[in-house]
């Protein structure tokens, strides 16, 4: 059961991001991101990581793509419609997939044995969101920290380029 | 992960009652709407529309008619009869999606709102499809993929207004999302502070508030959740999506017919779902009483499970009475006050709530080491 739904959800999110990559009108490939974000969702759920699967969907199909979709609608989508990957796109493309390629077999390298192991298997005590918390804000304190300042760092430089581009308006005028 | 086939079947049957119940109570919140604002405007409502055979029973068809009962029935109909135009313009695929998008999400929350305990030998548990860990969570999630049929609608209608209600309603959503979610921090540091660990699970959490509701120790989060809640199921005053003295009738302008009926019957479960979120969370589900007292408690047994159904009910119903109170009452405001609420008056409140709590349930806390 749990090895069926595993190919399933893993089937869904393979061909969910191949379809982004694949189609040509934006908004279809927005969408097909939440269905490629749905099946990591439900992977999260037979592995018994509930929070990461809640905290994935909230976030990623709740916010990040409706700001995709806010931003593909207010730009002049026909535009997009006529892009065609360059060359450097092209070699970008590949070096990622190489890389993906390589990764993987060198995790199957390792000899790991990948039977399917839920969260409560490989670790009884810490599934519960309270002990995730407790590991997050002790263990993990310093990544978490760096991971906010990285965010701040983004939202001051949207702040600073938007300022300026007014400020730049202004003196045109 | 042996499940036989009839548990199977059973949890089908159990999962269709609470959806039927929830699609017959946003059918009968529609009248209540009619009902409520026709009061408010000094009018009587619906109380003409009569069936066949059951209007013509001497008393009680007479009083059914004129309370509007059967007016539901004709509202239903008349949808489903109706013609269902597409206009040439729009985009297919999304414009019939739209409409199911946006009743998705209603219907998955209920699976995780308790709705009534069950006591057998002292001990409570819970009535309800799902009991996860994570409730509150799955709530937050599911409920942040309710813009998708409104910002679908818009876009794929491929007119103006409809396309302006889609992108005020994803800027609303995403802007009041933030404030909805950390007014409710509190109250969940509050059901985990030490000796009273609930995790993100809502029956523990409405557990928690028998001794006082939610509402009365953090009254301020609850009318920030409550503000919000408006701002995410689009009521007055922030229907911004569809205000139709700017956008006829915003994001489904181009909609007719039943297509129309699924957007109109989703913003009434979202309303009804919101209720019992708001219930569960500050006025303390299934428990009568504001504060404890041992004299007034739920007794065991099938009673005490039908009461504390009803009890819920009646709250749920409650905070949607004020929804429709509220409706008739405030003027809508203008877009760029509903973001600069959002943005400089809820968050900024919401983080100061969140850290005024923080440092009461610490006070509150005794000292172990």
């Amino acid at each position: 059961m749990v090895d069926f739904l595993f190919y399933l959800f893993a089937l869904i999110t393979v061909l969910g991001a191949g379809a982004v990559v694949l189609s040509r009108n934006p908004v279809n490939a927005a969408m097909l991101l939440i269905v490629s974000f749905m099946g990591t969702a439900s992977l999260f759920v037979t592995l018994g990581a509930y929070f990461l699967a809640a905290v994935q969907v909230a976030v990623y199909a709740g916010a990040v793509i409706v700001l995709f979709l806010f931003i593909i609608m207010l730009l002049n989508v026909d535009a997009a419609e006529q892009f065609r990957p360059d060359y450097v796109t092209f070699a970008g493309g590949l070096i990622a997939a190489a890389l993906m390629i390589l990764g993987t077999l060198k995790l199957f390298e390792r000899g790991e044995n990948f039977t399917l192991l839920t969260l409560q298997e490989l670790d009884p005590v810490g599934v519960s969101t309270q002990s995730f918390g407790m590991e997050l804000f002790t263990t993990y304190m310093l990544p978490f920290q760096v991971a906010g300042i990285l965010l701040l760092i983004a939202m001051l430089g949207v702040v600073f380029i938007s300022k300026r581009d007014k400020e730049t308006r202004k003196d045109a005028a | 992960m042996t499940m036989e086939v009839t548990d199977i079947v059973w949890v089908i049957v159990k999962a269709a009652m609470v959806a039927i119940a929830l699609l017959s109570f946003s059918n009968l919140a529609v009248l209540a709407e009619r009902k409520v604002s026709s009061w408010i405007q000094g009018r009587v409502g619906p109380n003409r529309t009569t069936l066949p055979l059951l209007g013509a029973i001497p008393i009680l068809g007479t009083g059914l008619t004129r309370m509007g009962l059967f007016q539901p029935v004709a509202d239903g109909l008349k949808l489903l009869l109706k013609e269902d135009p597409v206009p040439d313009h729009v985009n297919k695929f999304y414009f019939f999606l739209a409409p199911v998008a946006s009743m998705i999400p209603a219907i998955t929350i209920v699976v995780v709102l308790p709705f009534g305990q069950i006591i057998a030998d002292g001990v409570a548990s819970p009535l309800v499809l799902a009991d996860l860990d994570i409730g509150i969570l799955f709530i937050f999630a599911v409920s942040s993929l309710g813009v998708y049929g409104m910002i679908l609608a818009g876009w794929a209608s491929n007119s103006k207004y409809p396309f302006l209600g889609g992108i005020r309603s994803s800027a609303q959503m995403i802007s009041y999302e933030l404030s909805m979610g950390l007014s409710i921090l509190p109250v969940f540091m509050w059901a985990n502070a030490p000796g009273a660990e609930t995790g993100l699970n809502l029956f523990s959490l409405v557990q928690h508030q028998q001794l006082v509701w939610g509402v009365i120790f953090m009254p301020f989060s609850a009318l920030l959740f409550l503000i919000s809640i408006f701002a995410e199921t689009n009521r007055l005053p922030f229907d911004m999506p569809e205000s139709e003295s700017e956008l006829v009738a915003g994001f489904n302008t181009e909609y007719g017919s039943f297509k129309f009926g699924l957007f109109f019957a989703a913003e009434y479960a979202h309303i009804i779902v919101g209720s019992g979120v708001f219930t569960v969370l500050f006025l303390g589900g299934w428990h009568p009483l504001p504060v404890y007292s041992s004299a007034i408690s739920l007794p065991e047994g099938s009673v005490g499970t039908l009461l504390s159904i009803g009890i819920f009910l009646v709250k749920t119903f409650l905070v949607v009475f004020f929804f429709m109170w509220i409706r008739w009452t405030l003027p809508r405001f203008r877009y760029d006050q509903i973001m600069k609420l959002g943005w400089t008056m809820m968050l900024p409140l919401a983080l100061v709530n969140l850290v005024l709590y923080a440092i009461i349930l610490a006070l509150m806390t005794p000292v172990t080491h």
